[in-house]
């Protein structure tokens, strides 16, 4: 079976609240970037369908030369092949763009059965990359799944998790699967695989690698355009300590509150 | 001149980092106040291959080198001192002399399962009668009969005792005494006449275990001799240079941590109309904190990086540990101090952290030991 999981750098997210408008802007964000949170999930799922179907995992990302290092986590996690898409004309490209280059880069690397990634990044929160990429791809689209079942005879068996519940699905072979951290518990990178990820040569993909158009990525084709860039203002809380005489009247003048507040 | 890390080491100190904030830091507190031993933690330190980190991978482990190792022992002791130490005493004390002065067989046969993280060791020098003077005071006895050693004495102090697999033991193998009438000898810790006690109640570092032992007609074959006999002194000297840096880096990692607390505690905390740190006397006394830690790290990393080139680093090493081991004391005092009453509080980690640390100018060579050796280095005697 072949799989490819797509992930991004991000910042970390304990420094997400750190980052200023101008560093968005610009691009050039100064935290500790790492492998999106998301995408850890994507990449562990990626690394069990290996080891329960056999077959090839290569992570993919579309960034610029220091976006390897987030490669090279998922390669110290156990991936065995990395690709990194990088061009300057592929700069201030929107979900529909990085679908493209990602999708373009998936043909090269030969045929796919599932596609996996994180449900969203945690910078542009979007979830937008896995729709365009199975359109792109003609690939059957699966969100939020929670749980991948079976993967037999062409097709795939997961588990979604809906607003109102969960459902199990069987759908066709390729497929692009974007997973919700409750489908697994990611491994950490091992010491040997950290060794293995500092010697790793990673290839580089660039425009002209790839089936794709320079009109047709980048900012300039852009369907979705970031006219204004706010930082919301800080959410000040409060702090309530309840503590009655017994545990129960604890408990109770608690559950009066959280009703008065509409929480339950 | 060189301050980067390889892309191996940050990467080691990522991985360390995210593993310490996520399973070590959460049950720090837990693991002081119950005084449970962290098997759970050791279990997944050895899975991700830490536990022979800086041991070659012929006999189990990683094939690091030592700055990798004291990068480990600080990051680990940003979470947890008791933790630390643990894996301090593991790859410095039992590890390093099995992998230094150890022959083929014993390697394979000892080195092996502590190195692929099975199991931990430890190692026997101190006695009741012996600490800064080992070569005066060690009077547990080995004797060759019948092609085996039979060991009687008994040894204090010993980290990871009980929980350990093996023990090195430092023991006095000709009567008439003298500096080389000391032997390092491997004793299996399940050998008839091995008896630890109670682990001992001490101020800190509550989840590393620390024994009495009681060695009585302890036998084990002749071929358990470690490196030569009549150098277990100057094999023991050897390994505490090595133990040193891990002891300073782990001063280092606590004192990071002290100084993290305080850091964010002190952007928090109103006082006078506006957070502490906007006071100069707490602003003075985080520079300091961040400058001492930064000194003490580097001093830690030079001796690492001698060792690593194969060059002479005792001195380095009783520096490293002296330093970092009395600045770390200054720095937990003082984020104690930024704390006001809370740093005096259980419900925060920094008197814990104190607590854990003033071993560090004990162990493994006390700061009066080091000065002594750091004197007799620069002044030639
Ligand atoms: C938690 C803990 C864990 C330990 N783990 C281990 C272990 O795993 N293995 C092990 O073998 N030991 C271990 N030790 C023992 C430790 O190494 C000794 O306690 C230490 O070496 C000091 O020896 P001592 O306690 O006998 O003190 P002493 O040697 O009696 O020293 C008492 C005081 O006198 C000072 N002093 C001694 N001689 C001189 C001198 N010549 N000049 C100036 N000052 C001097 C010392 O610095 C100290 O201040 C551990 C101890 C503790 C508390």
């Amino acid at each position: 079976m072949n799989i490819v999981v797509c992930v991004k750098q991000t910042p970390d997210t304990a420094e997400l609240p750190k980052i200023s408008v101008a560093e968005v802007t610009s691009g050039d964000i100064k935290t500790t970037l790492v492998l999106n949170p998301w995408d850890e999930f994507a990449v562990e799922e990626g690394l069990q369908l290996q080891d329960r179907f056999g077959g090839d995992v290569t992570v993919v990302t579309v960034g610029e030369e220091k976006a390897t290092e987030a490669l090279k986590d998922a390669i110290a996690r156990g991936v065995q092949s990395a690709v990194l898409l990088s061009d300057p004309a592929f700069a201030g490209s929107d979900a529909w763009g990085t679908a493209t280059i990602l999708a373009a880069a998936i043909k090269k690397n030969g045929p796919v059965d599932v596609v996996l990634a994180g449900k969203q990044s945690v910078d542009g929160n979007s979830g937008l990359v896995a729709p365009g990429l199975a359109r792109k791809l003609g690939a059957t689209l699966l969100t939020n799944v929670t749980k991948i079942v079976d993967v037999a005879g062409g097709k795939i068996t997961v588990e979604r998790q809906l607003e109102e519940g969960r459902e199990t699905l069987t759908a066709s072979l390729p497929a692009v699967v974007s997973v919700s951290k409750e489908i697994n518990d990611p491994r950490y990178p091992t010491f040997m695989g950290i060794r293995k990820a500092s010697k790793a040569q990673i290839p580089v993909w660039s425009l002209a690698d790839l089936d794709v158009s320079a009109g047709s990525v980048g900012q300039t084709a852009a369907l979705a355009q970031w006219t204004d860039l706010r930082k919301p203002a800080a959410r000040s809380s409060q702090v309530v300590l309840v503590k009655e005489a017994t545990v129960e009247a604890t408990a109770a003048k608690l559950a009066d509150l959280l009703m008065a507040e509409k929480v339950i | 001149m060189n301050f980067q890390l390889t892309d191996e080491q940050a990467g080691l100190r990522r991985l360390v980092r995210d593993f310490v904030d996520k399973e070590i830091k959460p049950i720090a507190a837990h693991t002081d106040e119950s005084g449970e031993f962290p098997w759970d933690t050791l279990r997944k330190l050895g899975g991700l291959g830490l536990l022979g980190l800086n041991i070659p991978e012929a006999y189990g482990g990683a094939g690091a080198d030592h700055l990798s190792a004291a990068i480990l022992i600080e990051e680990i002791g940003r979470g947890c001192g008791s933790t630390g130490l643990i894996v301090a005493a593991h790859l410095g004390l039992a590890c390093g002399p099995l992998n230094a002065f150890g022959n083929e067989a014993q390697k394979q046969r000892f080195l092996e399962p502590l190195a692929s993280g099975r199991a931990i060791g430890c190692l026997a020098l101190t006695e009741p009668g012996a600490g800064s003077d080992l070569a005066g005071g060690v009077r547990t006895f080995a004797e060759l009969r019948g092609g085996e050693w039979v060991i009687n004495g008994s040894k204090m102090w010993l980290t990871n005792g009980a929980e350990a697999e093996t023990a090195i033991l430092l023991c006095r193998t000709d009567r008439t005494g003298g500096s080389r009438s000391l032997s390092q000898i491997i004793a299996p810790t399940n050998t008839p006449g091995i008896t630890f006690g109670k682990p001992e109640r001490k101020m800190g570092l509550n989840g590393s275990h620390t024994y009495a032992v009681s060695l009585e007609d302890v036998r084990v074959p002749a071929e358990n001799l470690l490196g030569e006999e009549g150098c277990g002194l100057q094999q023991t000297l050897e390994v505490l240079d090595g133990g040193r840096i891990g002891i300073g880096a782990l001063s280092v990692g606590l004192a990071q941590a002290a100084y993290e607390a305080a850091m964010s505690y002190a952007q928090e905390r109103i006082t006078f109309g506006a957070p502490l740190t906007r006071h100069q006397a707490i602003q003075f006394k985080i520079a300091d904190m961040a400058t001492q830690i930064d000194a003490a790290r580097l001093l830690v990393w030079r001796a690492a990086w001698l060792r690593d080139q194969g060059q002479p680093y005792t001195l380095e090493a009783a520096q490293a540990k002296l330093f970092a081991t009395e600045m770390a004391e200054k720095v937990c005092y003082e984020a104690i101090q930024i704390h006001g009453g809370y740093g005096y509080s259980r419900d925060y980690p920094v008197e814990r952290i104190y607590r854990d640390n003033r071993l560090m100018a004990i162990g493994e060579g006390t700061s009066e030991i080091q000065r002594l050796v750091i004197a007799r280095r620069v002044l030639g005697l």
